[in-house]
C-alpha cells in the first residue's frame, strides 16, 4: 500500500510524514521547502505502508519544477490513495485543488489540518456536510501536535483497500456540455496516458502546456481549439480562465456550505507584524535581530569550545606524545585523535547553537518576512522575489539551498540564485566564521564579514544579471503564513536531523582528512602538497603550511578549521597567525570552491558546464576579496 | 479604478481585473486572488518595494510590478 501526500506548500504534509516515519522531512514555516519526494516505509497502527512526502502544490496546473514533481508523480498512478492535506484556516483556497484531485479520480482522504488556526479565525466547518459534499473521508487533524494522526492513517489505509473514488464536482451547464464533448474525443488518448477523460479533458480546455503537447493528433487539436474558442466566446475571457474562475466559485459554495464564519480572534501577533513588517522600523528589527542572533550563537559557542579544547589540548594529545617518536601508528593515531576532537571541540560548539537557532526562527516564521524586507534590494540586483528563499535557506547548507531553486519560473533565475547560493556562509562556514574570527578577532568582526559577504552577492547578482538574457520576470508573488510558537519537539529533532548529517557524514570525513594529512606529514608529502598551493599562499600572505588545508577544505569546509590546528600544530592559532592572516584565512574558505556535496548539486541542477564556471567565479572571487582584504587591513593597520 | 499599487493602506478593495499573461494569472488564482475577490493592502515596502496584501484571511507578498497588474475598485 502507498500513501501520498498531497497539499498546498505549507499545509503540513511534511509534519504529518515525520510523525508517522519518523523525523526525516525538514518542516518550516516557509513555503517552498520540499522540493523532490520523499518516501519512507513505515509501521504504524499495525500494518506496513509506504508513505510520500510530495512537493507542495497550489493546483494541478504545474508552474514551476517543484510542482510539476508532485503532478508527474501522480501521473504516474502509484498512489494507491492520496491524502489531500489543506489548511483548515485557509479552507475555501484549499478546496480548488481538492476539487482538482477529484477530477484526477484517485481514492482520496481529505486531511483538515491547522484545526487550531482555523478555530482561531472562528471557522466553525462541519466535517460531516464537507465529507458527503464531496463524497470523501474528512479527518480532522492539529499535526505538529499528533492529533488525528491516528485516524487519518486508519482512514487512509481503508480507503486504499476499497479504493473509493469520490464525487465529481459539476461545472455549470454550458461548460460541462463543452467538457462531456471533449470527453468523449479523447477516449483513446487518455487511455494510453492512463488518466481519466474528463480529467483530460478538462486539462485540455486550459490549454494545460504538457497535455496539449501530448496530443499528436491534429484533427484533435483543431477540435480542442474550437471547444476552447466556443468557451471562451460565450464567457468573453480566454477558456483557461473559464475552468479556474468556475473551480473558484465551486470551492467558494462547498465552503459557503460547510463553513460558519464566526468572529476571529483579534491576535497579538498581527500587531506583531505591522511593526517587523513596517517599511522603515522592520529594517531597524531586522538589524536588531541578526545582531541578537550571531551574538547568542557566539556567546554559547565559545562557552562551550573553550573547555573542550582545553580538554584535549590537556589530556588527549599528551597521552600520544608519549609513544614513542614517529611511528606510523603513532601519526594515524594523532591524526584520529585531531579529527576527533576537531568535531567536538571546534566544530559542534558553534554548529549546535547555529542550527537550534536557525531552527528556532524557521519554525516562527521570520524567514518570508526577511524575504518580504528584502524583495526590493534583491530587484535591484537583477534577481526576482522567490530567489530570496533559496539564498536564506543557504545558510543552513547550500545543498537545499540549490535544490529549492526549483521553485523558480525561468532557467536564468535558476542560474542566477543557484550561482548566488553557493557564496552564502552555509553552517560549516559559519563555524569556520566563529572559530576563527570572533573567537580571535571579536564577534563584530565576524558580523562585518556576514554584511561584506551580502555586499559582495549583490554586485555579483548584480554583474552576472547584466551578462544573462534577461527573461520575462513574474515578480514576488509569496505567501507570508502567520508566526507560529515553534515546538521543543520540531526544533530539537529537526536539530538532531542536520546534526546527524555532520556525525554521519562529515565527521567521518574529518578524521580521515586529519589521517590523511598525518600520513601526508610522515612521509613528508605534505610539503609537495602546500609548495603546490604555494603560489596562492603567497599572494594572500598565508602561512605555507595552510595550504593543504584550502585543498581538503574542497571535501567539506569544516575541514579547512579542524587541519588548519592540525598543519599549524597549535590549538591556539594566533600565536602562529597574524590577525590579519586569519581574516584573509578566513575570507578565502568563505568564498573559494564551494565543498563536494554542493558541487554535486550544482551539477544536478545546472549541468556540468555551469558548474564548472562557478566554481572558478569562486575561485577568483575568493582570491580577490581576500586579497583586497589583507591588502586594506595591512595599509589601514587595523589590527596593529 | 486603480492598479492595486496605488490603493490606499488599510482599505478593503475589490479587484476588477488582472492584466497580464496566464503565468502571473494563475499564480495568483492559485492564492485566491480572482475579478471579485476583495483584498486589503496591508504595508506597502520602500523604494517602491513589495506590498503586502490581505486576501482570503491570509497575507501574501506582492511585487510592486505584479500588483501594478491587478486593477481593483476603491468604495467610498
Ligand atoms: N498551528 C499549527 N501549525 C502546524 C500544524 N501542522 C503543521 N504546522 C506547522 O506549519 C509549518 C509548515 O509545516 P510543513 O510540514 O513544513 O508543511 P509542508 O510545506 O506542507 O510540508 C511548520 O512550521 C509546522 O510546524 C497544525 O496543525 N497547526
Ligand atoms: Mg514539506
Amino acid at each position: 500500500m502507498r500513501i501520498v501526500l498531497v497539499g498546498q506548500p505549507n499545509s503540513g504534509k511534511s509534519t504529518i510524514f515525520n510523525q508517522v516515519a519518523g523525523y526525516k522531512a525538514v518542516t518550516s514555516n516557509f513555503p517552498g521547502t520540499t522540493v523532490k519526494y520523499l518516501k519512507g516505509k513505515v509501521n504504524f497502527v499495525g500494518e506496513i505502508f509506504e508513505i510520500v512526502d510530495l512537493p507542495g502544490t497550489y493546483s494541478l496546473t504545474s508552474l514551476d519544477l517543484a510542482e510539476l514533481v508532485s503532478r508527474n508523480y501522480l501521473l504516474k498512478g502509484e498512489a494507491d490513495v492520496v491524502i489531500n492535506v489543506v489548511d483548515a484556516s485557509i479552507l475555501s483556497r484549499s478546496l480548488e485543488l481538492t476539487i482538482q484531485l477529484l477530477e484526477f479520480g484517485i481514492p482520496l482522504v481529505l486531511c483538515l489540518n491547522f484545526m487550531d488556526e482555523a478555530a482561531r479565525k472562528g471557522l466553525n466547518i462541519d466535517s460531516s456536510k464537507l465529507s458527503s459534499i464531496l463524497g470523501v473521508p474528512v479527518v480532522e487533524c492539529i499535526a505538529v501536535k499528533g492529533i488525528g494522526i491516528n485516524k487519518l492513517f486508519l482512514t487512509a489505509l481503508k480507503m486504499g483497500k476499497v479504493k473509493k473514488k469520490g464525487r465529481e464536482i459539476l461545472y455549470s451547464k454550458d461548460v460541462e456540455d463543452v467538457i462531456e464533448e471533449l470527453e468523449t474525443k479523447v477516449l483513446t488518448l487518455s487511455s494510453k496516458l492512463k488518466v481519466p477523460a474528463r480529467f483530460l479533458a478538462i486539462k485540455l480546455l486550459e490549454n494545460d502546456d504538457e497535455f496539449i503537447s501530448a496530443v499528436k493528433d491534429e484533427e484533435l487539436i483543431a477540435e480542442v481549439k474550437i471547444l476552447q474558442d466556443r468557451l471562451s466566446k460565450r464567457h468573453g475571457k480566454p477558456s483557461y480562465l473559464v475552468i479556474s474562475a468556475e473551480r473558484h466559485a465551486s470551492a467558494l459554495n462547498i465552503f459557503e456550505e460547510a463553513v460558519k464564519v464566526g468572529v476571529a480572534k483579534v491576535l497579538l501577533r498581527d500587531k506583531i507584524d505591522s511593526l517587523l513588517m513596517h517599511k522603515h522600523l522592520g529594517y531597524v528589527f531586522l538589524f536588531i535581530f541578526l545582531y541578537g542572533f550571531f551574538n547568542i550563537v557566539f556567546t554559547f559557542g565559545k562557552y562551550l569550545e573553550e573547555p573542550l579544547i582545553s580538554f584535549f589540548e590537556d589530556f588527549l594529545i599528551p597521552e600520544v606524545s608519549f609513544l614513542p617518536i614517529n611511528t606510523l601508528f603513532k601519526q594515524v593515531l594523532k591524526g584520529l585523535l585531531e579529527g576527533l576532537a576537531g568535531g567536538i571541540g571546534i566544530v559542534l560548539p558553534y554548529l549546535v547553537p547555529f542550527l537550534i537557532g536557525l531552527a528556532v526562527v524557521e519554525d516562527m516564521g521570520y524567514l518570508p518576512r526577511i524575504a518580504f524586507l528584502m524583495d526590493t534590494f534583491l530587484h535591484r540586483v537583477g534577481l526576482h522575489g522567490k530567489s530570496v528563499v533559496p539564498l536564506i535557506l543557504g545558510y543552513g547548507c547550500n545543498v537545499p539551498a540549490i535544490m529549492s531553486t526549483r521553485i523558480l519560473e525561468s532557467e536564468r533565475d535558476r542560474f542566477l540564485t543557484a550561482t548566488l547560493s553557493t557564496f552564502i556562509p552555509c553552517a560549516a562556514r559559519t563555524t569556520i566564521i566563529f572559530g576563527l574570527v570572533a573567537f580571535y578577532i571579536g564577534p563584530n568582526a565576524a558580523l562585518l564579514i556576514y554584511l561584506l559577504n551580502i555586499l559582495v552577492v549583490a554586485a555579483l547578482g548584480k554583474l552576472l544579471s547584466k551578462v544573462t538574457p534577461e527573461a520575462i520576470p513574474i515578480g514576488m508573488v509569496m505567501e507570508v503564513p502567520p508566526y507560529q510558537i515553534p515546538s521543543i519537539k520540531v526544533v530539537l529533532s529537526k536539530t538532531w536531523l542536520r546534526i546527524k548529517d555532520f556525525v554521519v557524514v562529515a565527521w567521518p570525513l574529518l578524521i580521515l582528512g586529519s589521517i590523511v594529512l598525518s600520513l601526508l606529514e610522515y612521509y613528508s608529502l605534505n610539503n609537495l602538497l602546500n609548495l603546490f598551493v604555494s603560489p596562492l599562499t603567497k599572494v594572500l600572505d598565508l602561512p605555507q603550511p595552510v595550504g593543504v588545508t584550502l585543498i581538503f577544505g574542497v571535501l567539506r569546509k569544516e575541514l579547512a578549521l579542524v587541519m588548519l590546528m592540525q598543519a599549524l600544530e597549535t590549538t591556539n592559532v594566533l600565536t602562529v597567525m597574524s590577525k590579519t592572516q586569519i581574516l584573509t584565512f578566513t575570507l578565502f574558505t568563505l568564498f573559494y570552491v564551494p565543498c563536494i556535496a554542493t558541487i554535486a548539486a550544482l551539477e544536478r541542477e545546472l549541468g556540468i558546464k555551469k558548474t564548472f564556471f562557478v566554481t572558478i567565479l569562486t575561485l577568483i572571487v575568493a582570491t580577490f576579496i581576500a586579497f583586497t582584504s589583507k591588502e586594506i587591513v595591512t595599509l589601514l593597520q587595523i589590527f596593529s | 479604478m486603480v492598479s492595486l499599487d496605488k490603493a490606499p493602506l488599510g482599505v478593503k478593495v475589490k479587484v476588477v481585473d488582472i492584466l497580464g499573461g496566464k503565468g502571473i494569472i494563475q499564480r495568483l488564482n492559485e492564492l485566491g486572488i480572482f475579478p471579485g475577490t476583495c483584498v486589503t493592502v496591508l504595508q506597502s515596502g520602500i523604494l517602491r518595494g513589495p506590498l503586502l496584501v490581505s486576501v482570503g484571511g491570509r497575507n501574501v507578498a506582492l511585487s510592486r510590478g505584479v500588483a501594478k497588474k491587478i486593477i481593483v475598485e476603491v468604495y467610498k
